[in-house]
């Protein structure tokens, strides 16, 4: 099935492990560095950079834009890295991420506990997703060069979901089930 | 043209579009025919046409540079010179190209980057001929991330090679965005496989059939591109074999990426800091 969810959004139950789904409005940046201070952070009592509520965000960190371009090439990166994190912003409310690759069963578990979204970009494919960055502003930590935190707006963003809204995994399971049925 | 600007104008090259080869591959024999896995196959396909149109990197992550630098016995050379030359080229090469500055010192601490993507990995050796040869990867890390050494037994044969290589891409999964490249090294010392596994993807001739086993067992598993299902998981392995002592067997694999973004550049009679006739 390919649907659309806009972001920030509330609902997300009507995606499915498998569903295309593309994305469009506001799209939260951080990456290995910004988990690990928003983190700090969020124990220490301070409040993080960017509303959680109904926002996502994406594992990037992209090259440097072109004069006159919004961004770079803006691939994923490798989501199995803030699995450590993960878990723990999820219980603070953010709760939609978009990365590469599998996530760990504490990342399942808890994006079943608190209804949460793991969606998959297509690694690699940099180009074509600066093609749907219409904007790009840093939020915080610019310190950090290419892995600050940022603000992006996106207009039909391609990913497929991997793990719903129920904990459901699109799997190896899945994928022989439908090697079988077919 | 000064062998300067030939680099320069390669590697940014490199960061944009795959070798002839590479794309035909992907284009040919990557087809799928259904599923997610044709979602990806199809979006990595029209990346290569934003990438062009744009004139920006396939990828974000632009890499790690890494650099082979095979001397011909007969060649001019002089060391620090090309050294000097080598970094100056690949700074320009970053800067012009957009490249992320993706490299960080104070690796157990501070991770502070370093600003200009450097420094590069090189590594030198002898070869015949008075040319000298610069082979390049654009190494990701995505990818690199998964690559991974398996000291074996010395009786493990062929057999325990190619369960090594499954056992390297069975814990990749869909971590290195497939369908992937890989450079396998077998023999020598741990670091000397690990070596040869990258010295592999320069490899000019035609798959041979322990490569093509490995490739197709890989494939049998099913996880496709992006690990969404498919046919192809692996486009291509690339194998090296180096002597080895009595007792070991190691195992290098070097997972790269479906932008297998590797260039070459022949500096013709040498280098000693005077230009010479350089060729691509």
């Amino acid at each position: 099935m390919e649907k659309t969810l806009i972001l920030p959004s509330n609902d997300w139950s009507d995606i499915f492990p498998g569903d295309k789904v593309n994305l469009t409005g506001k799209l939260y940046v951080g990456r290995d560095q910004v988990h690990r201070i928003l983190t700090e952070e969020l124990k220490k009592g301070t409040l993080p950079p960017f509303s959680f509520e109904g926002n996502a965000i994406y594992y990037m960190g992209p090259s440097p834009a072109r004069e006159g371009c919004a961004i770079g090439s803006a691939g994923p990166t490798t989501s199995r890295r803030m699995d450590p994190f993960s878990p723990y912003l999820l219980s603070k409310g953010l709760k939609i991420m978009v990365g590469k690759g599998p996530r760990g069963e504490e990342v399942v578990k808890a994006i079943k506990d608190f209804g949460g979204l793991y969606l998959q970009a297509f690694g690699g494919c940099g180009a074509l997703y600066s093609s749907r960055i219409l904007s790009s502003r840093i939020v915080a930590y610019p310190f950090l060069g290419p892995e600050a935190l940022l603000e992006l707006e996106v207009k039909d963003f391609p990913t497929v979901c991997i793990i719903d809204s129920r904990g459901d995994v699109y799997s190896p399971r899945d994928l022989m089930r439908d090697t079988i049925s077919s | 043209m000064k062998a300067e600007d030939i680099i320069v104008d390669a590697l940014i090259a490199a960061s944009r579009t795959l070798g002839e080869e590479t794309e035909k591959l992907l284009r040919e024999k990557g087809r799928e025919e259904e599923g997610n896995g044709k979602v990806v196959m199809d979006a990595i396909l029209s990346n290569l046409d934003y990438a062009r149109s744009l004139s920006i990197p396939l990828c974000q992550d632009t890499g790690m540079l890494w650099c082979w630098i095979e001397v011909g016995t007969e060649a001019r050379f002089d060391m620090a010179k090309l050294d000097k030359m080598l970094d100056r080229s690949a700074k320009k090469a970053f800067r012009k190209g957009l490249f992320r500055t993706s490299v960080v010192s104070d690796v157990m601490g501070e991770r502070k980057n370093t600003g200009n993507n450097m420094p590069i990995i090189k590594n030198y050796s002898l070869t015949d001929g008075s040319d000298i040869v610069l082979h390049f990867l654009l190494k990701g890390f995505g990818s690199e991330n998964c690559s991974g050494v398996r000291m074996l037994n010395p009786t493990a044969g062929r057999e325990g090679v190619v369960e090594a290589v499954l056992d390297v891409m069975a814990k990749a999964g869909a971590k290195p965005c497939p369908p992937v490249f890989l450079g396998v090294g077998v023999g020598g010392t741990m670091d000397k496989a690990a070596l040869i596994s990258k010295e592999a993807f320069f490899i000019r001739r035609k798959e041979s059939s322990l490569e093509k086993e490995i490739r197709e067992r890989i494939n049998a598993q099913g996880s496709g591109p992006g690990g969404l299902g498919g046919r192809n998981t692996c486009m291509r392995v690339y194998l090296k074999e180096e002597c080895t002592h009595i007792a070991g067997l190691p195992v290098a694999v070097t997972v790269n990426c479906w932008a297998e973004r590797k260039t070459e550049v022949v500096l013709k009679g040498g280098y000693d800091g005077e230009d010479a006739d350089s060729a691509q």
